[in-house]
């Protein structure tokens, strides 16, 4: 019988000694181990055994058993890990190839700008509202302090569309509706086109302002800086600080020009600020008496503050796009590289 | 505003260089925008004496030795005709700069460095100036203009810089003045200001004359608007002797950017500049009856300006006029018949107050803008207009150059105002408004610096206002007055601590809005922004019938140019036109979308505000098709939560056959389609492409909220069914018809159509997945009577059957 199992080994040995894939391993273990395989022939003929001799052949058979499933199991495990290198190797693909991009769009950089700012002053309370883009002369200079013979009307050329209808030149327009509406506190923000007779690189006949307003009891000058510093961090980013100087708009007083700190060069002077480490980014003011007068707000019990902006010059500082035009072109390649 | 600081320096003792200076200027609201340093392309030019002078034999050059003391004896070879032993010129050594002139020898062409040289074998270590080369005229300095050497004093000491000698060394403060301040739209102006920056003592410029008394014949000055010229002064000014001015007034003039004209007119232009007075000189012998009449012009009224200009005037504007006919247009410009000539003998001078709207208007309905004008148009003080008629008889007897008679014509109507503003403002509300506490005296020295006169009387300031001040109005104009000066860098930074809490953010329409962008983005589109303007052509390139309410578009009654005329009333035109320039610039595909307004007339001519309606344009060409940008359209109902219908429609820009209506409960709110051949060769088109409008503001209204609806415990069955129908049929017919057969189905979706020869001719094959979702039972067993009532339904309303 050792004789008849050493013979079985034997052929087992040769029969994997090549063996390369699972189909043909599967093969010789069906020949050894199958219902009708060799192993099994031998066991199903231990009953023709002396019933003496039972028990030790049958521990040897069963020893061989074990040994060749061992034996299997172990070609098996390297066969299958072969296969698996193979297909791995076959799969391989290169993955730089490009995606496949599902949605390629992008806002306008004025919509990112116009909603980063909103985003900011929301969290300060500050509620959106946005007037008409077609004005009559009182809301758009009158109430605004500008009367008829005020040179300050030549401080943004005009469109009319009829005697007493204009198309806005100041978001500030959209302060005086609010305000004869609602009684404070008031903080709003009032985002929108606005159109002035101008057309060269920086300036463009139609362009968009965020102006914003605060009216309550007992804000001041120093309540403007807070704000202002607050903005310039957010939108500029940490560290960029706010200068006021003096100016003139006919709606506040004191008005103030706004310079931020240049974020390109941390103020040491650069291209971007023409080496003043500066860069003028808005208009604000304490909101003039006759303002808040004539919308019916007691200025001995109130005052506030306004502030404006341009929202392509923002987009134009913050992208560093040096032509306005481009931002109402619509060119496909200008639109891509605000994507997210 | 142009300013040079040897100027300023008459009235205020400045010890600072022009660069502090600018950075003061700019802390108390006074941006220069340019300082211009007049010398700074000249470098190394010393005083030189020519001790030698030989010419050279068969040229027009002298080899000179030229003393330049300290810096050394130089060999210079040079070629103008005046050079000659003895004299002193302005020698550039080498290494110095200056300009290179044109053969004519007085245009400049750029900048040279002067470098060891040699002339016809001879060698040159420098070059001898003209005035050119240095960049002084006649006007700057004496004798400049001459083409050969800038001849300079024999007390000029050899081998010291030219600059301070030609006033080369001086600065221009090119500063901007805000609309508040028309007192500063002068050198004298802006040396008040200076004054206060540096706390320095003013000197006013000296305004004191000796009238001659006598009996002299009446002239009449009288206003027939004084609504528009509240203050009109003559001054009668005899014996006048019209001669060049003298060097100093002519180089004043000249630093500002004015030429010389004689004495006469340069005193009014000096004074126009020290003190931001315009003024004016009549040769009294012209003006006829010896009479001035302020009036507004009759229609059709001519006049010739000094430029020799024909006008043709109106009852809007203002004229000054003799006794018979106009001799100025008010503010903007004289008359030729009355100018002042070589042989005047007699002059009026003219000082006046013109209203600034009324110059405005006549300055731009003449296209005629003038120095004068523009001081006008930004607003004159009568305070100013006593002293500067006061300043220029002063400079007629410093000149020597006429008479300064006693008669002295002052039309002060009601509307002029010559007293001074009294006002008292709290120290407190100061502090309040500002949100610092400003120390009261540090406040009474800022005014006081500022010329106001001020008392302290407890809590409260009493303040006379300087008469020039015409823009102090309340106490926050005092606010102003002092925080500029005591420095906005005191303004610290707090946050409304006393303001009461306000909810911000976004209202429901924002957000739906900002969800639609949103939505539209991540569907791969790209937002424009176009202007709201455009003109009728634009409506031409999308062929719109004459009648169509698309023309009925507002138009812009002063456009800056013909393209951008017109309000628009549909976005579709400027999508078109970003497509087109898409496409020309090489970009073969993309997807646009624009959310803007429309301004819609109730009526025209425009009377009452317009409609302002936001509508969103989409734009797609290249490899998109009708069914790509159908699919956004049905996504922005899904964002809206409603639904919408779709049916054929004509526009007449888009392809009859791929063109649809948008409906919403009913309610068309636009429609989309493909670019019509015509259109597209018309513009060159090479590629497909489509454009939708939807009125937003319509569909805004049928948005409806998100609501949880029960999710079913059992789960949603679908079914395939192929319909065969009239190809007339539309998909959309049997969407509604399967829809309202049966209240489970929840989808029907179609994804097969076929034409082949496998139907009858005539018909067609379209198959649909419909999905039945179950509400609380289970549905299962119902589902082959349901698509029985569903193809009994198709067949009885679209004669449509199982294929």
């Amino acid at each position: 019988m050792q004789k008849k199992i050493d013979e079985i080994e034997k052929s087992i040995d040769d029969a994997v000694k090549d063996v390369q894939s699972s189909k043909t391993l599967q093969e010789i273990k069906m020949r050894f181990l199958g219902k009708t395989g060799e192993i099994s022939s031998l066991m199903k003929n231990l009953r023709d055994v002396p019933p003496e001799e039972r028990p030790s052949v049958g521990k040897l058979l069963n020893a061989l058993r074990q040994w060749t499933e061992e034996k299997f199991a172990a070609i098996e495990t390297r066969i299958k890990d072969f296969e698996l290198k193979k297909k791995y190797a076959d799969e391989k693909i290169d993955v730089t190839l490009p995606g496949r991009v599902a949605g390629d769009g992008a806002y306008h950089p004025n919509t990112l700008i116009r909603d980063e700012l909103i985003s900011v002053f929301a969290g300060m309370g500050f509620e959106v509202f946005e007037g008409p883009e077609i004005e009559n002369d009182y809301y758009n200079f009158t109430a605004l302090n500008t009367p008829a013979d005020h040179p300050a009307r030549d401080m943004q050329d005009t469109f009319y569309l009829a005697k007493d209808l204009l198309l806005r030149t100041q978001t500030s327009a959209g302060q005086i509706r609010v305000m004869e509406n609602k009684k404070p506190p008031i903080k709003i923000l009032s985002p929108g086109k606005v159109y002035r007779s101008d057309d060269d690189a920086t300036h463009s006949p139609m362009f968009s302002q965020m102006e914003g307003l605060v009216v309550d009891k007992g804000i001041t000058l120093c309540d403007l800086k807070g704000m202002l510093d607050e903005f310039a961090r957010k939108i500029f980013g940490d560290g960029v600080k706010t200068r006021l100087r003096p100016s003139y708009f006919p709606f506040t007083e004191p008005s103030v020009e706004v310079d931020v700190s240049c974020f390109e060069c941390g103020g040491k002077g650069c291209r971007l600020c023409k080496g003043t480490g500066w860069i003028e980014v808005l208009g604000a003011g304490m909101v003039n008496r006759r303002v808040l007068e004539g919308c019916g707000i007691d200025p001995d019990i109130y005052t506030g503050f306004a502030f404006g902006m341009g929202i392509e010059r923002i987009a134009m500082l913050k992208f560093g796009i040096n032509n306005m035009k481009l931002l109402f072109e619509g060119d496909v390649r200008f639109l891509k590289q605000f994507k997210g | 505003m142009k300013a040079p600081l040897s100027w300023l320096k008459d009235y205020v003792d400045i010890d600072v260089t022009a660069q502090e200076l600018q950075e003061k200027l700019f802390s108390c609201g006074f941006e220069v925008e340019e300082l211009i340093d007049i010398g700074k392309d000249i470098t190394g030019v010393v005083v030189g004496e020519v001790i030698e002078c030989e010419p050279v034999e068969g040229t027009h050059l002298h080899v000179c030795k030229v003393d330049c003391g300290d810096r050394g004896i130089f060999q210079i070879c040079c070629g103008a005709d005046n050079v000659k032993k003895g004299i002193k010129a302005p020698c550039a050594l080498v290494g110095a700069t200056v300009y290179a002139t044109a053969k004519d020898h007085v245009t400049v062409e750029g900048v040279m460095t002067i470098k060891k040289g040699k002339l016809r074998g001879i060698e040159s270590e420098g070059m001898l100036c003209s005035g050119a080369e240095l960049g002084v005229n006649g006007d700057m300095y004496d004798g400049a203009d001459y083409c050969g050497l800038l001849l300079l004093p024999d007390s000029a000491k050899n081998g010291s810089d030219v600059k301070p000698l030609l006033g080369l060394d001086d600065y221009i403060f090119d500063i901007s003045v805000t609309a508040n301040r028309p007192d500063c739209q002068s050198v004298f102006g802006i040396a008040r200001e200076v004054a206060a920056v540096l706390k320095k003592e003013l000197k006013e410029p000296d305004c004191s004359y000796t009238a001659v008394s006598g009996k002299y014949e009446k002239i009449k000055i009288t206003d027939l608007a004084p609504d528009i010229c509240p203050r009109y002064i003559g001054h009668y000014v005899k014996n006048v002797t019209c001669a060049p001015s003298p060097a100093w007034l002519r180089k004043r003039l000249a630093l500002c950017g004015l030429r010389s004209i004689s004495n006469i007119v340069d005193i009014t232009n000096f004074v126009l500049l020290e003190l931001g007075q315009p003024m004016h000189a009549f040769d009294l012998r012209t003006l006829e009856g010896r009479e001035i009449v302020i009036r507004r012009a009759n229609d059709g009224e001519k006049i010739t300006t000094l430029d020799n200009n024909e006008f043709k005037l109106t009852g809007e504007n203002l004229v000054i006029c003799d006794g018979v006919k106009p001799v100025a247009i008010a503010g903007v410009m004289g008359g030729l018949n009355s100018e002042i000539k070589d042989d005047t003998t007699e002059v009026l001078f003219e000082a006046a107050k013109f209203a600034r709207d009324s110059v405005r208007k006549t300055a731009r309905a003449l296209g005629q803008h003038t120095d004068s004008s523009a001081l006008f148009e930004k607003g004159v003080n009568e305070y100013t207009v006593e002293k500067a008629m006061a300043r220029a008889l002063h400079l007629i007897q410093e000149l020597n150059c006429g008479t300064v008679t006693d008669l002295h014509i002052d039309e002060t109507t009601a509307y002029s105002r010559t007293d001074s503003k009294k006002m008292t403002v709290s120290v407190e509300k100061i502090n309040a408004l500002l949100g610092i506490e400003v120390p009261a005296a540090k406040m009474v020295e800022i005014l006081e610096n500022l010329n106001f006169k001020v008392t302290k009387k407890g809590g409260e300031l009493n303040l006379t206002v300087p008469r020039y001040r015409e823009d102090i109005d309340g106490y926050p104009d005092i606010a102003e007055e002092i925080i500029r000066f005591y420095g906005y860098e005191n303004i610290n930074g707090t946050f409304m601590p006393s303001a009461l809490i306000t909810n911000g953010g976004l209202n429901d329409e924002q957000k739906a809005e900002k969800r639609l962008k949103t939505q539209l983005v991540s569907k791969g589109l790209y937002e424009i922004s176009t202007y709201s303007f455009y003109s009728q052509k634009d409506l031409d390139m999308l062929h719109f019938a004459p009648e169509a309410k698309e023309r009925k578009a507002i138009t812009v009654l002063n456009p800056i140019s013909e393209d951008l005329s017109v309000m628009r009333t549909t976005l579709a035109p400027s999508m078109v036109n970003v497509m087109v320039r898409n496409l020309r610039r090489g970009n073969l595909e993309g997807k646009l979308f624009e959310l803007s307004k429309i301004y819609i007339a109730k009526d025209l001519p425009l009377n009452d505000f317009p409609e302002e309606r936001q509508v969103l344009a989409l734009g797609l060409w290249g490899k998109q098709d009708f069914f790509d940008l159908k699919g956004i359209i049905e996504n922005i109902a899904e964002t809206l939560n409603t639904r919408f219908e779709f049916l054929p429609c004509e526009k007449p820009f888009l392809h009859p056959g791929v063109t649809a209506k948008i409906l919403c409960d009913g309610v068309e709110i636009g429609y989309f389609g493909m670019l019509s051949p015509t259109v597209r060769e018309e513009l060159a088109l090479e590629r497909f492409a489509y454009v939708a409008e939807i009125d937003y503001d319509e569909l805004k209204k049928h948005a409806k909220p998100f609501k949880y609806a029960p999710l079913s415990k059992y789960p949603a069955v679908t079914r395939d069914l192929a319909i065969i129908c009239d190809r007339a049929v539309t998909c959309g017919e049997i969407e509604r018809e399967i829809y309202s057969a049966c209240k489970y189905v929840t989808a029907v979706k179609l994804f097969d159509v076929y034409l082949g020869e496998q139907v009858e001719s005539g018909k067609k094959s379209m198959a649909f997945t419909v999905t039945f979702t179950p509400n609380d039972e289970p549905i299962e067993n119902k589902i082959d009577g349901f698509v029985k009532k569903i193809l009994g339904n198709l067949k009885f309303k679209l004669n449509a059957v199982l294929r």
